[in-house]
């Protein structure tokens, strides 16, 4: 049984059709990445498999671990061990972030059958995760990416990831707005993550960030659908011809 | 007048002080100005959102000066502090069983207003204001009788809070009290004073708060509203803030059928002036909380920040407005009015107001109204929180905003827990 | 004023060409003698032979209005108006009592002209100069009629609609603005006596902006102007209202009603500049401005924006609101308001969200100076039935000395949990470094004033028509001379 399998799904967001048949399977263990341009439904692909409202499946299915995950909602996907780390990581004012992550990571506890951590278990499971990525105790008491710069919100996220341990992971332009130190402690957080349990589908536009998260299989997304896929050479091959010629080959 | 005046026209109690001259004049005059204005309507831009009809057509009757020995315990419900002076009002009365204002050190007095004015014909002349643009609380004045007297001699700083408890209690009559409290905290004065309205019946508490807030003085004046269902609470609160003092006020309304919290205050130079409150609201209830901050003198800041989260029926009313006089160069005034709606029934009507005559100023107000944002929602859901738990994060959150603006850290802790228990029963209702 | 070069010539060739009739009017008209009563009314209605359903409606008003008491809660202060000192038809001016020539007029209003770049022919038109070859405006808007009537857009005075298209005019009279509205309104109702009336067909998209100038003789009508906008289903049109040059006027009492209606699919942008004088320095003469106007979105994806530059008039008291009925509808207001001196405003807007997913926003800019006083005054409503329903409003204020007021009064009523408003409002005084950096630059104050004083407006300025907003800019930095010290 696949990790996920998604099997020509088509999804509209205010009425107009952005996903029209994607074909994808990653298995325990891989690292897939999907490069596109603008505009060719990556981020509609995250947002329906984290299963975010107004992001309309018109048919189409998605396997998770064997199941339906269209089925589920947002949050059941989540403690079913489905994470996507945000492009644009929410600010939630008035909620410390400590907080927040510990009601995260006991609802996905409670839901694995493990126990819910107490505030002193947590804080050492928490800061052990925290010092690699860099995050110190005044950013965790913080409200929750109020205030963050670009690479800190971005640490958070994979801080969230580390924290919740999920199966398969999502990342939508995790290197979007990063300068390359903070690119570099990002994708040493997500590599380290990494393992033949877990699935993670990097979504991208540039290269660059998959010099430091090396994929198993890279695929090519525009127009709403996969146009090619291929190995890591493949983004080597896109950077250096660009978009055009890949995605006018397939418009012709 | 061929209509029947409420609250005065049976009103034939003898009231503390009468017999006194200036006193008598004070009563007979705010009467007369009564009797003529009578309840304000709608009609009136003020009270254009918090109608009084209800209120009219209830029949209170004036409450009986003995209740206050009906009364044994101090009711749930009230702000939880620790270590704190307690004066104890029923019905508007001093209860002094239910007090304990021992140890107050030098310099410090706190008494019945009532025993003061029976005791001391003269002291207190000239120290009410002039309220006749207040129809309410001239009614207060009509028949001012009883409430806190508190005055802090210049440099004293009380060592704990002074908790004011109003207990309102009702058997099957409606009625009615007006009490009046004098709060004079002298020159470099330090204190926080903490209010706690609650109680049970149909009653109508109609309270005016007169504060004096000394050159350099530091006052923190928090006041939780948290009257019975049943129950009407009209105050006027009216602050004056000599120059360079501070002064932190905060409000949290959670209780009574129909309340009203209405604050004006006067700024001297200098002055910092905090009106910050929540209100949370359910049920058909009816909240509004309006406030006026007069910068009348240069260089004064002043910060408002309000939150509200109404469900269910409630109806939720924030007028606030900011006047800055030509001669106030320099103020810095800021106010800001969110409010959450939960449920379909829901209403807020929002009046912010800026009037202003002086050009060298920083001035702004904001308002927002609306349910909780998809978008944090779907975030705390993309984590695996389940919606119920995710939207009271969110709700807590958004009061948190509010409860931080106080700055004395015990009441902080104290005001929080009666929110968060507002929060849980909500949820709970929710199933 | 919006008078693109290409019609200025055209209006040279017709007055060149020696066009000397159509517009020579009954210059004599009778008068009806000072005041107002049932009589006068009826006297209005019979000049203008209108039918017995309108002199109805008006006597109806009229009752009304003698039963109404004087709005007071907006914050102008003005002696109370003697409304029998004045007259409520009055025949246009006889050449005898007009200006022989430019020297004949006010030099400051000439200098006005001058900086606005005006054309000296138009100069004469806008003082009342008495000039040989009056180019007669109706005539101008003959030619456009033409262009118009080949896609059935009706474009003409008010009088002519009751008279050309009464039907029309039955249907949708006092339908956004009823009669007992207020009591401004209320007096149009019983004495107007002009105005416009546009009607788009269903599907057309109006082929150039339509504009007051090219239709009346801004002397006849003003004082109680009438307007009727249609807009059938899946059309649109563009209407510019006043005139960037300030405009002689006899009269001080002002009360026009202007009402607008969308339907299905259909939009409205209608942009004044109002520039009627303010008075003196010292506040004597002025004109008091009491305007009511209303757009009701009634259909399905409908829009009105209201765009309005105001700088002139002694009072103004003016609230261009949007109904907004139809499902999707969509209401804007955009607003700039300078007063200086010792003018009054209190203008503002009201948005009623009745439709679901209606969405309206405001953008107001106030700029107050001398010893001005000026307010925004805006209602922000949404009923329990507009779900979905988005409002956001942004309202600044700009101080410039210490004599002046600016005030601002939202009104916010939510009754639904779905729906989104949002307001904000800041008032402070012209920034001294931006001041400074100008001034450093080598512009002088009041050059600085006027660049500063346009950037602030420039989210509303930039919904200006084009040729509009290019004039909208200079009348800006004009009627803020002398402010700065």
């Amino acid at each position: 049984m696949s990790l996920i399998e998604i099997r020509d799904l088509h999804a509209t967001v205010d009425g107009k059709e952005i996903l029209k048949g994607i074909d994808l399977t990653i298995e325990a263990g891989e690292v897939h990445a999907i490069m596109g341009p603008n505009g060719s439904g990556k981020s509609t692909l995250s947002y329906v498999l984290a299963g975010r409202d107004g992001y309309e499946v018109t048919s189409g299915q998605v396997l998770f671990d064997g199941e339906d995950l269209l089925e589920m909602e947002a949050d059941e996907r989540a403690r079913s061990g489905l994470f996507l780390a945000f492009q644009y990581p929410v600010e939630i004012p008035g909620v410390a972030t400590t907080t927040f992550l510990k009601t995260a990571v006991n609802a996905v506890r409670e839901h694995r059958g493990e126990g819910a951590l107490d505030a002193m278990q947590f804080l050492k499971f928490v800061r052990e995760k925290a010092g690699a990525l860099n995050i110190n105790d005044d950013m965790l008491r913080r409200a929750l990416n109020v205030g963050f710069s670009g690479g800190e919100k971005k640490r958070n996220e994979v801080l969230q990831m580390a924290v919740l341990e999920p199966k398969f992971a999502v990342l939508d332009e995790t290197d979007s707005g990063l300068d390359i130190d903070a690119l570099k402690i990002v994708a040493d957080g997500v590599n380290a993550l990494r393992g033949a349990e877990r699935g993670m589908l990097v979504i991208t536009h540039y290269q660059r960030l998959l010099d430091y998260i090396v994929p198993d299989h890279v695929h090519i997304l525009a127009g709403g659908k996969i146009i090619q896929s291929g190995d890591k050479t493949l983004a080597l091959e896109l950077e250096e011809k660009g978009y055009a010629s890949f995605v006018g080959a397939e418009a012709a | 007048m061929a209509q029947p005046v409420p609250f005065l026209e049976d009103f034939d109690a003898v009231l503390p002080g009468a017999g006194t001259g200036w006193l008598d004049r004070l009563r007979a005059d705010a009467q007369e100005a009564f009797r003529k204005s009578g309840l304000p309507t709608p009609r009136t831009e003020a009270w254009k959102y918090t109608n009084l009809r209800r209120l009219a057509r209830t029949g209170f009757v004036a409450a009986e000066a003995n209740q206050t020995t009906e009364v044994t315990t101090v009711p749930e419900g009230i702000v939880a502090l620790e270590d704190a002076y307690v004066a104890v009002f029923v019905n508007g009365r001093f209860a002094p069983s239910l007090s304990s204002l021992d140890g107050l050190s030098e310099g410090v007095e706190a008494t019945s207003l009532a025993a003061k004015l029976s005791a001391d014909r003269t002291s207190l002349e000239g120290q009410f204001s002039d309220v006749t643009d207040l129809p309410m609380a001239t009614l207060n004045t009509g028949l001012l009788s009883d409430g806190l007297y508190l005055k802090l001699d210049d440099g004293v700083a009380l060592d704990k809070p002074l908790h004011l408890v109003s207990i309102g209690t009702a058997g099957e009559e409606p009625v009615s009290f007006h009490p009046r409290h004098l709060i004079v905290a002298g020159a470099g004065s330090v204190a926080t004073i903490v209010e706690s309205h609650v109680g049970s019946g149909a009653y109508f508490s109609n309270s005016v708060s007169e504060v004096s807030v000394g050159d350099g003085a530091v006052l923190n004046h928090y006041k939780l509203q948290n009257e019975g269902p049943e129950a009407y609470h009209l105050a006027a609160n009216l602050v004056r803030i000599a120059d360079r003092a501070v002064y932190d006020n905060f409000v949290l309304q959670v209780g009574g059928n129909l309340a009203r919290n209405e604050i004006r205050s006067e700024l001297g130079e200098r002055v910092e002036c905090r009106l910050n409150g929540a209100y949370l609201a359910c049920g058909e209830q009816h909240i509004d909380n309006t406030t006026f901050i007069d910068h009348a003198a240069p260089n004064s800041s002043s910060r408002e920040v309000y939150k509200g989260v109404l469900d269910e029926n409630a109806r939720g009313v924030f007028q606030g407005k900011i006047l800055v006089r030509q001669d106030s160069q320099k103020t810095d005034g800021h106010q800001l009015n969110k409010t959450l709606l939960l449920s379909p029934g829901t209403e807020i009507d929002t009046k912010p107001e800026l009037e202003i005559y002086a050009d060298d100023v920083q001035c702004s107000h904001g308002a927002t109204t609306g349910e909780l944002e998809e978008e944090p929602l779907f975030y705390l859901r993309a984590r695996g929180i389940d919606p119920q738990t995710a939207r009271g994060m969110l709700v807590a959150a958004f009061v948190g905003e509010a409860l931080d603006e106080i700055q004395a850290e015990a009441p902080r802790a104290a005001f929080q827990a009666v929110v968060d228990d507002w929060l849980e029963s909500r949820s709970e209702r929710q199933g | 004023m919006a008078v693109s070069t290409e019609t200025l010539e055209q209006v040279n060739s017709i007055a060149e060409d020696g066009y000397k009739h159509g517009f020579v009017t009954d210059i004599e008209q009778e008068s009806a003698p000072k005041g107002l009563n049932e009589d006068i009314i009826r006297f209005i209605s019979a000049k203008k032979e209108e039918p017995e359903w309108l002199l109805e409606w008006r006597l109806k008003a009229y009752r009304h209005w003698l039963t109404m008491p004087e709005p007071e809660w907006a914050k102008v202060d003005f002696p109370p108006i003697d409304y029998q000192d004045a007259y409520y038809y009055s025949a246009p001016k006889s050449d005898a009592d007009k200006p022989k020539s430019l020297d004949e007029v006010d030099p400051k209003l000439l200098e006005t002209y001058e900086k606005l770049g005006i054309p000296l022919r138009e100069q004469e038109v806008l003082a009342g100069v008495a000039v040989d070859a009056v180019f007669d405006s109706v005539s101008v808007a003959t030619t456009y009629k033409k262009k118009l009537e080949e896609v059935g857009v009706i474009f003409c005075s008010f009088s002519e609609a009751v008279q050309e298209h009464p039907e029309l005019v039955q249907k949708y009279l006092g339908s956004v603005v009823p009669y007992a509205d207020n009591k401004h309104a209320c007096l149009n109702c019983a004495v107007f006596t002009d105005g416009s009336f546009v009607y788009i067909p269903k599907g057309v998209r109006c082929p150039m902006e339509l504009s007051t100038y090219f239709r009346i003789n801004a002397e006849n009508t003003g004082q109680f102007e009438r307007t009727l906008i249609i807009a059938d289903e899946g059309s649109y049109v563009s209407y510019l209202e006043g005139c960037t040059a300030p405009q002689r006027d006899e009269h001080q009492l002002h009360a026009a009603v202007v009402e607008l209606v969308a339907l299905d699919d259909a939009e409205i942008k209608y942009s004044t500049v109002q520039n009627w004088y303010p008075g003196d320095e010292e506040g004597r003469g002025g004109i008091y401005n009491f305007v009511t106007k209303r757009g009701a979105c009634r259909g399905k994806n409908s829009k009105i924006a209201w765009t309005q530059v105001e700088t002139g008039s002694a009072i103004t008291w003016k609230y261009p609101s949007c109904l907004l009925i139809g499902d999707n509808s969509v209401g804007e207001f955009y607003s700039v308001a300078i007063t200086a001196n010792r003018q009054q405003a209190d203008t503002g807007t009201k948005m009623i969200h009745i439709g679901k997913n209606t969405s309206s926003t405001i953008i107001s800019k106030g700029i107050s100076a001398g010893r001005a006083d000026q307010s925004y005054r805006g209602l922000v409503k949404v009923m329990a039935s507009a779900e979905g329903a988005r409002n956001f409003t942004q309202c600044d204020s700009l101080l410039i000395g210490d004599q002046c007021g600016a005030h601002t009064v939202p009104y916010i009523e939510t009754s639904n949990p779905s729906a989104r408003v949002e307001h904000e409002a800041t008032t402070a005084k012209i920034s001294e470094d931006q001041l400074f950096y100008c001034l450093q630059r080598g512009l002088s104050a009041e050059e600085a004033v006027s660049v500063i004083v346009n950037g602030f407006c420039k989210e509303v300025m930039k919904t200006l028509p084009m040729e509009f907003a290019v004039e909208a800019q200079k009348l800006i930095g004009i009627s803020l001379e002398g402010s700065v010290g």
